[in-house]
């Protein structure tokens, strides 16, 4: 028998786990260590550059806030992506791809709740308010863990994801509410002021280390997602070979 | 479909359909309401229009979990599975018909509620129209839920937990509405337009994800 090519040439390639795992063990060593550069330069400009004139130093907690809450965006629309792959193509790498994605996108997300509410402390006068934006974003976060809680509530991976896949697509309606939420409604949470139309309206000197820590912030998020991926499929594999070794066990036992 | 319909509504509502358990359930919780913040009629009236509200959202929760189990377990789920009408609207028309069976009545005993919160008849008859507006898109949007867990053994606590977040945009309008409709300055229907709104938005969503969960969850 002839070993299977393990070049990837088109993206149909990346259904057979083994390739997927040559490719994630050629990967990620590069991702993560361009994910500590960024992060090393990223951390150098957050603590160098100046201090805002009315926010002081708690302008910094920007640098670690601004970023995570983007990655709790696009953490679930990488699973709402991953949920169309499982439903329309099923593409079996998919709902590995959803269900490792989901801790993750909650860690982001509680991420950008806390330093978000530590910045709030000083800046508001609070560390919470009901306003639109933090209500959404909270709303974001209760729906990982429904996810979650969904996942390990299966036994059964295939049915576990294709039941998800439908409730990660459902709950997407939440992205495009937490993204216009401080344009739709007038509230405490300032408005978009990188991405918008006529140019970002921050200044460069704290737009550089902002952008550094967003791409870093993205890179982490692959590097994670990958590892969680390859940890997911061997954790499906030992589990198959679990199953083989008990059922192998219970026929020898009947045999003798 | 009327056929349908009629089943369904006659099931919910003889013994064991558990119909009247939601009314019970929104009932008790607007009753402990007052030993918890106080018997202050101020306060109570100011408050009550929520304080219905959040009941009728728990009440209605707390039956969704039947939606598809009973027909999952007597094995007629399947039936409606294989037959030629479109999935999507059969899942519709048992939505219809779990609003009438549970939504239904909560609308109609929130005025009763409201007099003991101490609300004025314009409060009164806002937060019943509101309801009635609103109570809908929970049963659609749970429908979701419920199919999703229709496979779970414990599942009701679980649609809950899912259907919760999704539930929230109702409350918000629900309640403004309502607080538009007592307060003068606030004009009170565009928030009331978009809870219709809404209310349509899930009727289309609901059904499809719930028919596509159960498709998916059937073996």
């Amino acid at each position: 028998m002839s070993e299977p090519s393990l070049a990837i040439r088109n993206f149909s390639d990346l259904a057979n786990p083994t390739r997927f795992l040559a490719l994630v063990a050629v990967l990620w060593p590069w991702l993560a260590g361009l994910t500590l550069c960024l992060f090393a330069a990223g951390l150098y400009l957050s603590f160098t550059t100046e201090g805002d004139y009315q926010q002081g130093e708690t302008v910094r907690i920007m640098y670690v806030h601004v970023p995570a809450a983007w990655l709790s965006m696009m953490c679930y629309t990488v699973m709402a992506l991953s949920a169309l792959g499982t439903l329309v193509w099923r593409h079996p790498l998919a709902d590995v791809s959803a269900k490792a994605a989901a801790p993750i996108g909650a860690g982001f997300t509680f991420l950008a709740l806390v330093t978000g509410s530590l910045w709030g402390k000083p800046m508001w006068g609070t560390w919470w308010v009901w306003d639109a934006r933090l209500t959404s974003v909270f709303v974001l976060f209760l729906m990982y863990l429904g996810l979650i809680a969904l996942n390990r509530a299966m036994d059964d991976p295939a049915r576990a994801a294709k039941v998800s896949a439908v409730l990660i697509l459902v709950g997407f309606v939440n992205i495009p509410i937490i993204k216009f939420s401080v344009e739709w409604w007038n509230t405490l949470h300032q408005p978009a002021s990188v991405v918008r139309m006529g140019g970002p309206t921050i200044d460069p000197e704290f737009l550089h280390p902002l952008l550094i820590m967003a791409v870093a912030f993205t890179l982490l998020f692959f590097t994670l997602h990958i590892l969680a991926m390859r940890n997911e499929i061997l954790r499906r594999r030992i589990a198959v070979l679990r199953r083989h070794a008990a059922r192998a066990a219970g026929r020898k036992k009947g045999a003798a | 479909m009327i056929a349908l319909l009629a089943r369904d509504l006659k099931l919910s509502v003889r013994a064991g359909g558990g119909a009247l358990i939601g009314v019970l359930f929104f009932m008790t919780v607007v009753a402990v309401i007052p030993f918890g913040v106080g018997p202050d009629l101020n306060l109570l009236s100011r408050i009550g229009p929520a304080i219905l509200w959040i009941g009728a959202l728990l009440a209605s929760l707390l039956g969704l979990d039947r939606l598809f189990q009973a027909e999952r377990e007597d094995g007629s789920l399947d039936l409606l599975l294989m037959q030629e009408t479109p999935l999507v609207l059969t899942v519709f028309v048992k939505c219809v018909a779990h609003w009438i069976a549970t939504g239904l009545p909560l609308v109609i005993a929130s005025p009763l509620l409201g007099l003991f919160m101490n609300m004025d008849e314009v409060a009164i008859g806002a937060t019943a129209l509101t309801l009635l507006a609103g109570t809908p898109a929970i049963t659609f949007i749970g429908a979701a839920g419920a199919g999703i867990a229709v496979a779970l053994p414990r599942g009701g606590l679980l649609v809950s937990i899912l259907v919760l977040p999704l539930a929230i945009p109702v409350l918000i309008f629900g309640v403004s509405a309502v607080y538009a409709a007592i307060e003068d300055p606030a004009p009170f229907l565009p928030p009331f337009l978009i809870l219709i709104a809404l209310n349509l938005f899930f009727a289309v969503i609901g059904p499809l994800a719930a028919a596509a969960a159960l498709r998916l969850s059937s073996d």
